[in-house]
């Protein structure tokens, strides 16, 4: 199993050193060549999204990985890399991939101040730890899609088929939780 | 201390990006299109100080205001060394990072701002490990270079770069017997040493600063080891600021491509005009210890 993490800004290392410590393969997407090695999973960082955004447009990469997330492709995107994957935010016009029937509401929580830790349930998991910097979280889930974290009333972690998404930053924390529920997909 | 591990993932979700200093939303706005990872809201670029001389000061919250309703990136803004009122004002607008930089005039010549008692994240400069590890321990989130701002030259960001490397290599080839004698030298607790000499670097993000003007500085500064890059004068100053910017961007991603690199390296227009170290009179990194 080979793992492709998008390293074009953000903190991508964090998942990488995820991916070490469960003993995973992984390479970094940092041009339109590196897509032509094949990978079994798509990892989206925390960082920057419309930093992100520009980059996977201006490197020509946008259209090749929507198609192989749309043909099935299992992604994970923490905070940055949900609104990657979001359709529509409640708070701006410009959409990313857009493959994920997910209303997203952009810096949720306000400014740096309103950056928290917390601990919460994800899937069958209790009492993970949760680290929200500068969060989105989700505003509604469309048809498909399931809600996997329900943290203050809101939807903070979400899966539709191969996609999964979360507001908060599993690859900050030790906790393998959200990583082994991605790897399980593939 | 949950607030400052916070303040520090805050600074690594900043990483691999390029930080922009803009003076008006326009300008903002611009940055934020180009792919910049956050913007410096400050009224003049460094090269403008430089040029105009007198008491540089925090820049009017109204302006700072103004950009942060622009964009969504993160949004930092400059106080003077020492100037813990100032930074009381920008906490209270809340600004995503406080930059207590020697741009500006400082405020105080012996202590820096006690960055403990805040709860939004600083950023400070410095030239070598010591001066970088007693910020840390003042409680600073993240660290740049200092080099030479408003110059457009490179050579000192290169110079500070290399110095704290040369540093943290020595640091960790050492005994740990000898450790003790290091903190004392550097003027800084042990545990920071020994953070230092455990991890191979320091414990909170590293960015390069001061006379970034083209793609080709930036890969310059991430290949030998920053995490990400600000840039001040060097794209507003420029003749073509929109392409320049985001022509920098993509040099830091793939800082190592140096195909790409001669690309993003054509046809960028004038670039700032800028001043060799030798010509300057007044030397900002000089300023705080």
């Amino acid at each position: 199993m080979t793992i492709a993490v998008l390293a074009l800004q953000g903190a991508f290392l964090e998942h990488e050193q995820m991916l070490e410590r469960l003993e995973v393969d992984y390479f970094e997407i940092r041009k339109k060549s590196d897509l032509k090695r094949s990978f079994d999973g798509l990892i989206l960082p925390g960082g920057e999204s419309t930093a992100m955004g520009k980059l996977l447009q201006e490197l020509k990469m946008m259209d090749d990985l929507k198609e192989q997330i749309e043909q099935d492709m299992p992604v994970l995107g923490t905070c940055a890399g949900m609104i990657l994957l979001a359709k529509e935010f409640s708070n701006d016009a410009n959409t990313y991939f857009a493959t994920m029937p997910i209303c997203v509401r952009r810096n949720a929580y306000g400014r740096q101040l309103g950056s928290f830790e917390t601990r919460g349930t994800f899937a069958d998991s209790t009492d993970i730890p949760m680290i929200f910097i500068r969060a989105p979280y989700m505003e509604a889930v469309y048809e498909g899609t399931r809600a996997l974290s329900v943290v203050n009333e809101k939807i903070v972690a979400a899966q539709y088929k191969n996609q999964v998404v979360t507001s908060f930053h599993p690859e900050l924390t030790g906790d393998i939780t959200v990583h082994q529920h991605f790897l399980n997909l593939i | 201390m949950e607030r400052y591990s916070l303040n520090k993932q805050l600074a690594q979700m900043l990483k691999g990006g390029v930080i922009m200093d803009v003076t008006t939303p326009e300008q903002a706005r611009i940055a934020e299109q180009a792919g910049a990872c956050a913007v410096m809201a400050l009224e003049r670029i460094p090269a403008d100080i430089r040029a105009a001389g007198g008491v540089s000061r925090m820049s009017d919250p109204k302006m700072i205001r103004g950009i942060q309703e622009a964009v969504t990136i993160p949004v930092m803004a400059k106080v003077r060394i020492g100037h813990f009122a100032e930074a009381q004002i920008l906490e209270a607008i809340e600004i995503d990072y406080i930059d207590e930089s020697e741009v500006l005039s400082p405020a105080d010549d012996v202590y820096h701002i006690n960055k403990r008692k805040f709860n939004v994240p600083f950023v400070c400069g410095a030239k070598d490990l010591g001066e970088a590890l007693r910020r840390i321990n003042e409680g600073a989130s993240m660290i740049r270079t200092k080099g030479e701002p408003g110059t457009g030259d490179i050579v000192q960001a290169v110079r500070h770069m290399r110095k704290m490397n040369g540093e943290i290599k020595r640091l960790v080839s050492m005994e740990e017997d000898e450790l003790y004698h290091t903190a004392k030298e550097l003027q800084v607790p042990y545990e920071l040493v020994q953070y230092v000499h455990e991890n191979e670097k320091l414990p909170v993000v590293n960015f390069a600063a001061g006379g970034v003007a083209t793609p080709a500085d930036a890969a310059l500064m991430m290949q030998l080891g920053a995490e990400g890059v600000f840039v001040g004068s060097g794209i507003f100053k420029s003749g073509d600021p929109a392409k320049r910017a985001a022509a920098i961007v993509k040099a830091v991603t793939n800082y190592s491509d140096a195909k790409l690199l001669a690309e993003l390296s054509e046809d960028l227009g004038e670039a700032m005009v800028g001043i060799n170290e030798n010509e300057i009179q007044l030397l900002m990194a000089e300023r705080g210890n």
